[in-house]
């Protein structure tokens, strides 16, 4: 962590901001993971005598247009976004890191071919190359996820090989290849402690991004299809309801933003 | 600008070409049903559509040829702008993004005006005095706004001023009004981030040796910013700008649908609900193309500020 600041008191003050981030995001998972415990039944459950109602005994968050209850509808959504964030940036640091240690040590054609991949994603705004996926297959999963990962990968990359650049040609680097030891070790003695704490940030905004655009991607209506939850989905169809109902429309816009700000947060508040 | 870095945009600009046909190439070889029935209903309307004419269509296109060479033919059509025709309105794809175009553009560029009237102030002013009050208001307000996203900023205006006040427009377009609230919105994301780096740079530039000469020679507070300290905040601000064009572009599509602004992200967002593949590799093309576009203006830009050469 200190290395991140260059006096102490910022060192302490980006810790910080990473500590309420993290604890932050840990609120909002454990909400979404116990959501379910705490009231049973299904989010897709209409109940047409109470549409709209406010929060109260029955309904501890209140319920949308159709009488389903927002409390089972704002946890499933915080799983999906959660879920899905996770899984593209999980993807999205293998792939970018692997790719960036592999032209950083190899150098030569192989460093063109991935520049020329990681040039060739960056060539559109990140969202206008989900769109055109999810055009392939409206409504499906994996044009989403493919899609986001595609444009997550990229920044991790750039990072890894620009820091393990310098590290691969390093006497420390060259002095442990002539022992003998293979290249897992060379990464987990000498790349992953420098590139620890750069993956983290980056995944975090990645994470952030991928919430972003899947709430985006709902709210126009071409993302995640109903009755699946999902947060930009939720807002759009409580935007008519929002003088009737401000509070329930309010919700996912909290959630959301809340979801946002922790990973940003967690990332130190530094922009990208 | 020097002969590779235009080299590199022309190379980006080719690419964008090779993502968007690609992709539009994949979409129509993976519709359902025979590919020359469905381009003739597309052409001459689904009541006119016998074998006869998907036959003309599939000997025309080459559709049973090897999927490579379609997709040159495919791709060679893209850069020679020859877009074809929208499937639900039958207009010529290049007028109708030609329209549009005009209406994003507006859109755009009022908000990139508006925002740089926001955020550079105020940046400004927090890093004149870091750790006042100010600077952490301007932190904290950055901190929220980039966290929201476009279309939340969107709709929380439109209850603001809309609904509750009823002074704006909520949508749509026509009224002299009605561009100030989708404008705002992505105005106020932009700003976020472009205060934060001018009052990152304006601080760095503050403790530079140049700076605290200018003062220690005698000159005022305000004469020694507009000699030394304006220029040198601005060229970070200009790089960023390239960033925020990512945002912008994004910002288009999201905010447009969602006040009903008839331009290009509007109409890719339609297109792809309507599966008019002509429509959406036309929408998308042009908003890569802007895109790279956007990003040589700041080289440029960064030239004429900054007119040290560069080693990159």
């Amino acid at each position: 962590m200190k290395k991140q600041g260059t006096g102490n008191s910022k060192a302490v003050s980006v810790y910080r901001t990473r500590m309420i981030g993290s604890g932050l995001l840990f609120f909002l998972i454990a909400f979404g993971m116990v959501g379910p415990f705490l009231v049973s039944g299904d989010p897709g459950r209409q109940n047409l005598s109470a549409i709209l109602s406010t929060p109260g005994k029955e309904y501890l968050l209140g319920t949308d247009h159709l009488g389903r209850d927002m409390l089972l509808r704002l946890t499933a959504a915080i799983r999906v976004s959660v879920a899905i964030a996770l899984i593209t940036t999980a993807t999205a640091s293998l792939i970018g890191v692997s790719l960036g240690i592999l032209a950083a040590t190899r150098g030569g054609l192989a460093e063109r071919c991935t520049s020329l991949l990681a040039d060739t994603f960056l060539a559109l705004p990140g969202l206008l190359l989900v769109l055109l996926l999810v055009a392939i297959a409206p409504g499906s999963f994996w044009p989403l996820y493919l899609g986001i990962a595609m444009i997550l990968w990229v920044e991790q990359f750039r990072m890894t090989r620009a820091l393990v650049q310098p590290l691969a040609t390093s006497p420390a680097v060259q002095a442990t290849r002539l022992l003998g030891f293979g290249p897992w070790y060379v990464f987990r003695r000498h790349f992953w402690p420098e590139l620890q704490a750069n993956v983290l940030t980056l995944s975090a905004f990645g994470a952030a991004t991928a919430i972003l655009s899947v709430a985006a991607l709902g709210f126009i209506s071409v993302g995640i299809r109903p009755p699946t939850p999902e947060l930009g989905q939720m807002m759009i169809e409580l935007l008519p309801y929002y003088q009737e109902a401000p509070l329930i429309f309010l919700q996912p816009i909290l959630i959301l933003f809340l979801l946002v700000l922790s990973l940003n947060l967690i990332a130190g508040g530094k922009i990208r | 600008m020097n002969q590779a870095t235009i080299g590199y945009r022309v190379f980006q600009a080719f690419l964008v070409a090779f993502l968007v046909g690609l992709g539009t190439f994949i979409m129509v070889r993976v519709l359902p049903g025979d590919l020359a029935y469905r381009i003739a209903a597309g052409r001459y309307g689904y009541d006119l559509v016998d074998s006869v004419a998907a036959e003309a269509v599939r000997l025309e296109l080459g559709l049973d040829g090897s999927p490579i060479l379609a997709f040159l033919s495919w791709f060679w059509d893209l850069i020679r702008f020859d877009l074809g025709y929208s499937l639900v309105t039958g207009e010529l794809v290049r007028d109708a993004i030609f329209h549009e175009l005009g209406h994003s553009v507006d859109l755009a560029a009022t908000a990139l005006i508006l925002s740089l009237f926001i955020g550079p102030p105020l940046g400004l002013l927090a890093g004149f005095r870091p750790g006042s009050i100010i600077d952490r208001l301007v932190l904290a307000s950055s901190v929220v706004f980039r966290s929201i996203p476009h279309f939340a900023i969107g709709l929380v205006l439109i209850m603001i001023f809309s609904i509750q006040a009823g002074l704006l427009p909520v949508a749509g377009h026509g009224h002299p009004l009605s561009r100030v609230l989708p404008a705002l919105t992505l105005a106020l994301g932009l700003a976020a981030v472009s205060s934060r780096i001018a009052r990152d740079a304006m601080i760095k530039v503050r403790e530079s040796d140049y700076y605290l000469f200018g003062r220690t020679k005698g000159l005022s507070e305000s004469q020694v910013f507009f000699r030394h300290g304006l220029r040198n905040v601005s060229v970070p601000i200009i790089t960023y700008l390239g960033m925020q064009f990512v945002y912008l572009i994004e910002g288009v599509v999201v905010v447009e649908t969602l006040f009903a602004w008839p331009g290009i992200g509007h109409s890719l967002v339609h297109a792809i609900v309507a599966r008019d593949i002509p429509m959406i590799q036309g929408t998308a093309f042009v908003m890569g193309l802007m895109f790279v576009f956007l990003n040589a203006l700041v080289d440029f830009l960064n030239r004429l500020v900054d007119p040290r050469e560069r080693v990159v």
